[in-house]
Parts: C-alpha cells; structure tokens; sequence
C-alpha cells in the first residue's frame, strides 16, 4: 500500500483555506427495536486550528455519538446520521464514499476513546497496532513503522519506549495506556483531535498529567482540539470555547471565559451551581432536578423545560428556541436568556 | 512457563495410569476365563493351559497382572492381541489411515466453522445466519450412529459419489466422506462458537478505535476480530478431540477403514482386552498431548494468559 496523505489532498472540494471543521445542523437518530431515538438534534459548532473546543454535557446527551458521528464510525445499524453536514476543510464528509472518508480517519481527524484498556486490542501489541498505521497509510516496511512507533511513544513520555513496544496493552498502568491512544490518534499528525472523555477513567493526578500532555502536543502542532466531557474542571483550565449539550441540542455556545462569568442558558447555569465550591462548605449543592428526558421522548418546545426555573408556555411549545445569538461568537437557545443573564 | 510445562506432564503421567488402569481393570475384571476365551470353542491342553498362564501371568493377583502389563506398555511392548498378532504391528498398520482421516476432518472443519461462522456473526439475523442456524441444529441432533450409516447408504451406494468404503492406503477422496461424517459431530458446535465470538468482537470498543484509525473493513474483521475471536475457537478444539475419538470407532466401523477407531470396534466386539488396552493407551497419549499443545496454543493466541 502507498502513501495516501496525497489523495486526500484531490478530495473534491477540498479547499486548505477554508474552515477547519464546521458541522452544521447534524441529526442523530438509532432505530431500535423500541422505536427510533432522536440522540443528536441539530448540533451545530465550527473549530479553528490550534482551538480547543469543549463539548460538555450530561451522559447520554449525545455528545460521543457527535463525535462518532464527525469520525464516520457511528454502529450502523442502528445509527443514522438522517440531516446535517460536517465539513472539513469545505467537504462535507457525509457525502464520502466509505472508502474516500476511511483516508480522512486517522489521517487528518482521529480520535482518543474514553477507556483505553477496551479501546485498545487486548492480544496484539502496542507496537503492532502503532505500527499498524504507518504500514497500511504511510505504506512504511515493518523496520521503519517500528522506529517510528518507537519515536512516538517517547513523544507522549512513555519511559523506555524501546522495550516497551513489544509489550500488551494490559502490562501498563491507566495513564500509560491513554499515552499510548494518545500517541496512536497522533501518528500520522492530524488536524483534528477529538478526545472523548480521555481522562474519564483515571485517576486525578494522573489526570492533570494527560491533559498536559495533550495541550502541550496541540500547541506543538497548532492541531484543533474537540474534548468531550462532563468534567466542568478540566474545561475551565484548557478549553477555549464551549459548546453545552442537552437532548442532542448545542444549547449554548461561548468563550470559556463568558460561559463560566455569566450563563445564558438555564441549563448552563443550573450545572455551573451544582459544581462544589470552598466557600459553599456547610450548605448543600444545588442539584438538577430531574432527569434528562430519555432520547425517544423528547419533549416538546424546549427539551430542558420541565426541569427548568425559567420555563413558561411558550417554553413548552414547538417550535423550540432557536439559536439566539447573545454576544459575537456566542449562542444561546432559550428564549429568555437575557433574564438568565441578566440574573447574576 | 517451564514449571508449568513439568507440572501439566506429571499430571499427564497421572492420568496416564489412572486412565489405563481403569481400562485394563474393565477389559479384564468381566472375562471369567481369559483363556477359554482365546482359544473360543477349541478344547486346551493342560500344557497350553500352563504356557498361557505364564505368558500372561494369570496366576498372580490383578495388580500384578496390571505391573507387568505396565512394564511391557512402557518399554514399548504392547503384547500380543487374542488373534495373535503383534499389537505394535496392528498399530503401525492402522494409525497412518486414521491421522489422514482425522487430519481431513479437522481442516474441514476449521474452514467450515470459521468461515461460516465469521460471515453469519457479521451478518446476524440475516439469511446466511438463519440458514446455517438451521443446518447445524440437523446436524447437532443427529448422532453418529445414525448419521454415518446414513450417509454412507445415500451418498455412497444408493447416489455412488463416494467409495462406501477405504482401504488402509486411501487417498483424500476416499476418506472425503467418513470425514465429513466424523467433522459433522463438532463443526456444529465450532461454528456456532466461532458466530457468537464475532458478534461479540464486533461490539467491542477495540473495533470502534480500529475503523476509528481507518483500517478497511477487511482488516479490522480479519485481523483485530478474527484473532480475538479465535481464542474460544482453539480451546474447543482440545475438548472436542475427545468427540473426535469415540466418533472415529463408529466412523471406521461404518465405513470399513481399518485405522484406530477400526481396530478398537473390533477389539471391543470380540473382547480382545489386550488389543483394547493398548489402543487405548495411546488414544490417551494423544489426547493429554493435544490437549497440552491447545493450552500452550491458548497462550501464544491470548498475551493476557500466563502460565507460571
């Protein structure tokens, strides 16, 4: 096999000045047995090169089936992307044919996975499934996909990289196996990263050293960051804008900065008072009441209204609020969000 | 891994003896008269009489008789059978026919449940699935017994596509159907292993990260699920050898080839004990060795087990 970095470059449309990554108005649908659930309703965001974009929201918002979505590796059945566009680089990758879209994986977006013990393959090696890159993309002999995997290993700081490289996924530690994903999403030096909840399964310090680690690569590689998470911590400190989720629906979107110092959203406000602070010690947290609506009985209007402080009738009406847009590069969809951040 | 190795083959010697002490106690403890029983209907001389109680030490008490049994197994002596002829020569004769027939019936095997087991746990609930669903349940609820005869009343005299019988010396077409037989008592339960392992691989999140890295379809079944679905393949292999034995004794009888499983049905048939143990012996030579190589294998296929 040879080299195929080249044949991306003559992908139709393929236009190197346009925006990075935009993904516009992206429906999500499985078809079960149960009935069809709507898991992603029009998500819309843009990524700038050498940005770090969070998406934040609750379990089952629909934020990795977004990010499998952008990848092309949805489960099929029962996974249908049914509307929207996601357009790298001016193509709309949804339009690829699989075997195109395949060159754009790993190539120019890849993708780390929340717990890297299953994402890996437990009976081959670490250095046959870095190697396994190079050789079938790169079209690299098995001497030359070895070093290579041994230079990246050592670039994600995996101590004696040489000798480990023969080793299975199960002989390292939590935070060696993230370095090795990590190492393998960056083999073949894409754009965009997506890291789906990378810290998710490990512990705190080690947790500060992952997301170091990957700062540091994207800065390196001025490379564009999506990071999925629930963890409003590790947003504050490395994300530069944000996008909430709920239902499926980007429901707010905003500097990291503005988000955090005054919510447009109800939702976002209701889950930045629910974050434990020092100075609250002694009284209780503020919780979400309810539960997020189950995804094949979303209702109505606003998805957030029966839980929501705000809500009035035409909350709880179609059509659903749009996107307003509350400041230059900042979105909210609720329909009185200048009270909400107006309220502090 | 060494310690383990001397560990599993002093076991083997364990088994070894419990397994042909039974065997021989069986043979021997239900013949009244061993030696009425060789010479059948003919009348026995006292000096005969004498002369056999000595070659088979039938004057001295069971376990004796089982020592120097024994003794000559393992010095490579397997004594003389009831026809009287020398039972290491029977084995020569018999073993190269049964290894082609079995080694026949494993390769079929392996391909058939492999392949159809890997197409119908991609495609589940498709026609592919259903149908083989339905074939290896015939298959599974037909025993051997009845199976072999059949098949060698259909396909062998009454359509004439296969020779009803073999001799010592048959090809690969000539064994075709008595393995196919003899591969139809596991490859039902193979397949269906070999299904639900891919099925479950497909799922896994080890596949997602690999389309994820934008490997081809066919890499990512054909090398990161079919490797992992295999583990649970191989380990059934060493526990359906044991199938594959006691099918080969009927298979052989059936279809007249005078391998292993031949001379056992015949030995069995007629109560020849010394030939019966000693065939048996080696089938659980073979057995514990196999079993051994398939756990060994088991290791080499799944890094995460270690023996110590």
């Amino acid at each position: 096999m040879t080299d195929i970095q080249a044949q991306i470059d003559v992908l139709p449309g393929l236009d190197p000045g346009a925006q990075l990554l935009e993904v516009n108005d992206l429906h999500v649908e499985f078809r079960t047995r149960d009935g069809v659930s709507h898991a992603v309703n029009g998500a819309n965001f843009r990524l700038e090169p050498g940005e770090t974009l969070a998406i934040l929201g609750e379990s089952g918002c629909g934020k990795s089936v977004t990010a499998q979505a952008i990848m092309g590796i949805l489960d099929s059945p029962p996974g249908y992307v049914t509307r929207g566009e996601v357009k790298y680089r001016g193509v709309d990758l949804l339009q690829l044919k699989e075997a195109e879209r395949r060159k754009v994986r790993a190539n120019r977006i890849a993708m780390i996975f929340q717990d890297a013990l299953s994402a890996l393959n437990p009976v081959f090696s670490v250095g046959f499934q870095l190697a396994e890159l190079f050789r079938k993309h790169r079209g690299m002999s098995r001497q030359d996909a070895k070093k290579r995997s041994i230079e990246l290993l050592d670039q994600v700081r995996i101590p004696a990289a040489r000798e480990r490289i023969g080793d299975y996924p199960h002989q390292f530690s939590g935070g060696m196996r993230q370095r090795v994903m990590i190492a393998m999403a960056l083999a073949l030096d894409p754009e965009i990263l997506i890291a789906d909840e990378p810290t998710t399964a490990l512990d705190v310090t080690v947790q500060a050293q992952i997301m170091g680690l990957l700062a540091e690569l994207q800065r390196e590689r001025d490379m564009g960051l999506i990071l999925i998470t629930h963890d409003m911590g590790v947003v504050a400190d490395v994300a530069d804008r944000i996008s909430v989720m709920y239902a499926g629906k980007v429901v707010e979107e905003a500097p990291v900065y503005d988000i955090y110092a005054r919510p447009a959203h109800p939702y976002t406000k209701a889950l930045l008072s629910s974050i434990p602070r020092l100075d609250m010690k002694g009284q209780q947290l503020s919780v979400i009441k309810g539960l997020p609506p189950a995804l094949n009985a979303i209702p109505a209007g606003c998805a957030f209204h029966p839980r929501c402080a705000y809500a009035r009738d035409q909350c709880r009406q179609d059509p659903p609020p749009p996107a307003y847009d509350v400041a230059l590069g900042r979105t909210a969809r609720c329909h009185f969000w200048r009270e909400v951040i107006g309220d502090e | 891994m060494f310690r383990y190795l001397i560990r599993r083959l002093l076991q083997m010697v364990l088994t070894f003896f419990g397994a042909t002490f039974i065997v021989y106690a069986l043979m021997f403890a239900n013949q009244t008269d061993p030696i009425q029983a060789l010479a059948g209907e003919r009348p026995i001389t006292d000096s005969q009489r004498l002369a056999l109680t000595e070659r088979y030490h039938l004057d001295e008490p069971f376990l004796g008789q089982y020592w120097h049994y024994m003794k000559g197994l393992l010095t490579g002596d397997f004594g003389i059978s009831l026809t009287n002829r020398k039972i290491s020569e029977m084995m020569a004769d018999a073993w190269p026919v049964t290894i082609r027939l079995a080694l026949i019936a494993i390769v079929i095997v392996a391909i058939v449940a492999i392949v159809a087991g890997v197409i119908s746990g991609i495609r589940r609930g498709g026609t592919f699935d259903n149908v083989t669903l339905v074939l290896t349940l015939v298959v599974l609820s037909m025993p051997i017994v009845v199976l072999a005869p059949l098949a060698r009343l259909v396909f062998g005299i009454q359509l004439g596509w296969f020779p009803p019988t073999a001799t010592r010396d048959a090809g690969f077409y000539e064994l075709l159907l008595p393995a196919l037989v003899l591969g139809s008592l596991v490859v039902a339960t193979e397949l269906r292993v070999t299904r639900s392992a891919v099925a479950e691989n497909l799922r896994s999140d080890y596949v997602r990260t690999a389309r994820a890295k934008g490997l081809t379809r066919q890499r990512v079944v054909g090398v990161h699920v079919l490797r992992n679905s295999l583990i649970p393949v191989v380990t059934l292999i060493g526990v359906d050898l044991g199938n594959l034995m006691s099918g080969a004794i009927v298979t052989e009888g059936v279809f007249n080839i005078p391998g292993v499983g031949f001379n056992l049905f015949r030995a069995i048939k007629t109560e020849d004990g010394p030939l019966v143990v000693g065939f048996v012996s080696v089938l659980v030579i073979v057995f514990l060795m196999v079993n051994l190589l398939v756990d060994l294998l088991y290791a080499a296929l799944d890094p995460r087990i270690r023996y110590e």
